[in-house]
């Protein structure tokens, strides 16, 4: 009982972080889909939504459920609305320039990241989860004596931790009911189509690029909401889901939601389970290194269609 | 004896064969002209020729060597110009960077002389991006025969001018005739029956016809195809 | 004068004025003034190759880490003294440069935006992997008996000031001299029109190339002079806070420009000297300066004075 286990418990942690990724890099995704801009800030809204979990958390006291099911609905809410202004006050004013574009989220980037050391400080706080029973996993193996049941055998996991996949998987599936289904997600996919054209049909494409930035953030605040009681809130917490965002979006194929979902199982389970059996900072070497090399030699991702 | 010839070239977007089977040849120093309507793929095959877009399959042979493999700036230094269809000139750069650029040569009396020959001398010192639309295409064209190529290739040169500048672009033409080979796509009917020696007609990426300008006149095929429906 | 003459003067002026201002410096400013060059130099290469060909490099730090790595490593661990060292260091970043601009410049735009910002990542994670012989991000200490060249010694102030100078003027000399030369132009035609440059029968890839090259290797031999001058060897010079600080110096003081990068980066160096005395949330001022940047003044200072006043500068 030694390999086996210890291979469950990490595909169970792959989950977790695969869960919240997927929700991160859609966000990403989205932007770049629709806006056709790449936002370098977008690992600041994440951290924006945890560093405002525990803002609402200890304001708000008394059954952590009460501040978590708060912080649900407020940081995304905050990280839209703060988006949509850098939409409105830097974004337009650059015309979407690609590369404009880039240099300005940097420059957000600090902003943000700067601001939230002034206001929040260098510590990481953690956030109360929920709800947190302890879940102790059987295991089943074939020993000495014939099948053996072990139960509890010491390792285990949270009803938190469930929840969160749960969680992420509603999230997801009410993303694309809301992408496929309703009528702002239909003028969403014209604009990613063509600008020109929804322009011509009377799109108030402005509008519609102010309000797909900021769902790019609150999906981004969102997923670490649900993260923060797993994960401490820190300053410096959004470069890691920017990097793994960029990988997934990338090797999901540029704006493809369909690749990003199904990237973000493969490098969220993958870096979970390498980070426990190898070292974290050789898994982050190697995936950087391919998606180098999946810009260089298939920039339409692994999973998406050819370039058109 | 040819200076360019294309051999069965062909090119698949997709499901769409956009040239099919071309082959052309060209002779040294003759204007040939390149007609047909949109979409007949005057412009992909231009692109083949000049190295812009590789082909499916065939050759392209320029100056006696197969240059099919060849990048587009390699078949440029062996004596191909290309101008393109929408304007492509240094914008932010002044008229004289534009044409030191295209001789690959900043002595002042030559740059001066490359503008001579499309009447911007005046304005050397303008940056190109503030000029008209007709004075940019004349700089595209100018920084094309500044390159003194054995083969100019013009993808639709007057679009846009007005008709003294049309004018004017005939004179330079017939000015090259000669030394230079022209490989000119256009739509002006008028400009091409006053300039080329031979014309080949695309349609739906395939040749329709080659022939002088009174052969294609008198071509019924062509007639109904193009002249006869778009151009009458 | 002809303004080819009037720029030499000009530029000859500036490093003359550099050499004039520095006895009559306090020493605490002394001290900046030698950072400031040693960084310029980074700032010089960036500009070649954001300013004059175009492409926005989001992973130069690499090529920084490469040159004060290269430098470090065998100094520290098989005791290689420095002179071959810093040639060691420059020769490893352009070494560098030369493999991720075979690799990167298969892409362009935003793409070569983000290989290059992966590749960056990738070394910077390397060093921390490294640990054993690099100390991650903790560095380690060049010793000070070891960072001599020939009777110069580093850790005196005034050889310090004085080679950066020489280091840096030879850099902004060899930029103005490349500006000018055909390689030069060749490399702004790219700039404004690639595929035009490409069909008057200019081989853009290799221009490209050997831009990476030229842009990588100043930015080894910032690098190596940083980690010899000063004597510390860190993997914070390799992370990307190092990759966005030549494009802010850069945009600052003026894409484009020859005389750009030097203003750009003393203002910058000021401006977060002055942040890091009021808060430890220093780098809010760089975030700022960058938005201001893209939404009002593209060109930069040295940029707008030339659009403004002085069209002649190169």
């Amino acid at each position: 009982m030694e390999f086996g286990p210890h291979l469950v418990l990490a595909i169970l942690e792959g989950a977790v972080g695969a869960a919240v990724l997927a929700l991160t890099a859609l966000g990403l995704s989205l932007v770049f889909g629709v806006m056709r801009v790449v936002n370098v800030a977008h690992g600041e809204f994440f951290m924006l939504g945890a560093v405002m979990a525990w803002f609402v958390a200890a304001a708000i006291g008394g059954h952590p459920a009460v501040g978590f099911i708060a912080a649900l609905v407020i940081a995304p809410l905050v990280a839209g609305v703060i988006a949509m202004a850098a939409d409105w006050l830097v974004l337009k004013r650059v015309n979407y320039d690609p590369e404009a574009t880039i240099v300005a989220t940097i420059g957000l980037l600090y902003i943000m990241q700067q601001s939230a050391l002034m206001l929040y400080g260098p510590e990481a706080r953690p956030v109360e989860a929920p709800f947190n029973s302890r879940i102790a996993l059987p295991w089943v193996e074939w020993g000495e004596a014939g099948l053996q049941l072990y139960y509890p055998w010491g390792f285990g996991t949270t009803s938190y931790k469930l929840f969160v996949i749960v969680a992420a998987v509603v999230l997801l599936l009410a993303f694309w009911a809301f992408l496929s289904r309703t009528r702002f997600g239909l003028v969403m996919r014209a604009t990613q189509l063509d600008r020109e054209t929804a322009l011509a049909f009377g799109i108030p494409v402005e509008t519609v690029y102010a309000l797909v930035f900021g769902l790019g953030a609150a999906l981004a605040a969102l997923a670490a909401v649900l993260i923060v009681p797993i994960q401490q809130a820190h300053y410096l917490m959004g470069g890691d889901p920017l990097l793994l965002s960029f990988i997934v979006v990338i090797i999901g194929g540029l704006g493809s939601i369909r690749g990003t979902i199904v990237a973000a199982l493969l490098i969220g389970m993958s870096d979970g389970v390498i980070s426990v059996f190898f070292s974290p900072t050789l898994a982050k070497i190697l995936a950087t290194l391919l998606v180098a090399l999946v810009l260089v030699f298939r920039p339409q991702g692994l999973y998406g269609k050819t370039a058109t | 004896m040819t200076i360019l010839s294309t051999d069965k070239l062909n090119r698949v977007f997709g499901s769409l064969t956009a040239v099919r089977d071309v082959s052309l040849s060209v002779d040294p120093g003759e204007v040939h002209a390149l007609i047909g309507p949109n979409g007949a793929g005057k412009s992909t095959l231009v692109g083949m020729i000049a190295g812009r877009i590789p082909p499916t399959s065939g050759r392209v042979v320029f100056d006696g060597k197969d240059v099919t493999s060849l990048p587009a700036h390699r078949r440029m230094q062996m004596g191909m110009a290309y101008t393109f269809q929408i304007t492509a000139i240094y914008a932010r750069l002044t008229l004289f960077d534009n044409l030191a650029l295209a001789l690959d040569d900043r002595d002042p009396a030559r740059v001066a002389a490359a503008l001579d020959r499309v009447g911007l001398t005046e304005r050397s010192d303008q940056l190109a991006g503030d000029l008209s639309y007709g004075h940019q295409r004349l700089l595209e064209i100018a920084m094309g025969v500044a390159q003194a190529p054995r083969l100019l290739i013009l993808d639709e040169p007057t679009q846009g001018l007005a008709e003294s500048e049309i004018a004017g672009f005939g004179d330079l033409v017939r000015s090259l005739r000669g030394t230079t080979t022209i490989l000119l796509i256009e739509h002006n009917m008028n400009v091409v029956m006053e300039l080329a020696d031979r014309i080949t007609v695309l349609e739906t990426g395939e040749v329709l016809a080659t022939g002088t300008p009174d052969q294609i006149r008198a071509n019924l095929a062509v007639q109904d195809a193009y002249l006869g429906t778009t151009h009458a | 004068m002809r303004p080819e003459t009037r720029a030499l003067v000009l530029h000859l002026g500036v490093i003359a004025g550099l050499a004039a201002l520095y006895p009559l410096l306090p020493t605490y400013h002394q001290g900046n003034l030698t950072r400031i060059l040693v960084l310029a130099i980074y700032a010089t290469g960036y500009n070649v190759l954001f300013g004059y060909t175009g492409l926005l490099s989001l992973g130069h730090a690499m090529f920084f880490g490469a040159g004060m790595y290269g430098l470090g490593l065998p100094m520290q661990h098989l005791g290689l003294p420095a002179l071959p060292a810093f040639v060691l260091g420059t020769a490893c970043a352009a070494t560098l440069a030369a493999a991720v601009a075979a690799l990167a410049l298969r892409t362009a735009g935003v793409a070569f935006m983000i290989v290059t910002l992966m590749f960056s990542q990738a070394a910077f994670l390397t060093i921390l992997y490294f640990t054993t012989w690099t100390r991650g991000e903790e560095g380690f200490v060049l010793a000070r008996g070891a960072r001599r060249i020939a009777g110069l010694d580093f850790s005196t102030p005034d050889v310090r000031f004085w080679t950066a100078f020489a280091l840096f003027a030879t850099a902004l000399l060899l930029t103005l001299w490349m500006a000018r030369s055909r390689f030069g132009h060749v490399l702004v035609a790219i700039r404004e029109n690639e595929e035009r440059t490409r069909m008057l029968g200019y081989d853009v890839q290799s221009h490209k190339f050997r831009a990476v090259v030229i842009s990588g290797a100043f930015a080894g031999a910032s690098g190596a002079a940083y980690g010899l001058f000063f004597g510390y060897v860190g993997a914070t010079f390799a992370s990307v806070q190092y990759s966005i600080f030549p494009l802010l110096w850069v945009l600052l003081g003026g894409a484009g420009t020859i005389l750009g990068p030097l203003v750009g980066t003393a203002f910058m160096f000021y401006l977060i000297n002055w942040a890091q005395d009021l808060t430890s949330a220093y780098m809010l001022v760089a975030g700022v300066v960058l938005v201001l940047l893209t939404l009002f003044a593209r060109a930069g200072i040295v940029g707008e004075i030339r659009k403004r006043w002085l069209g002649w500068l190169p």
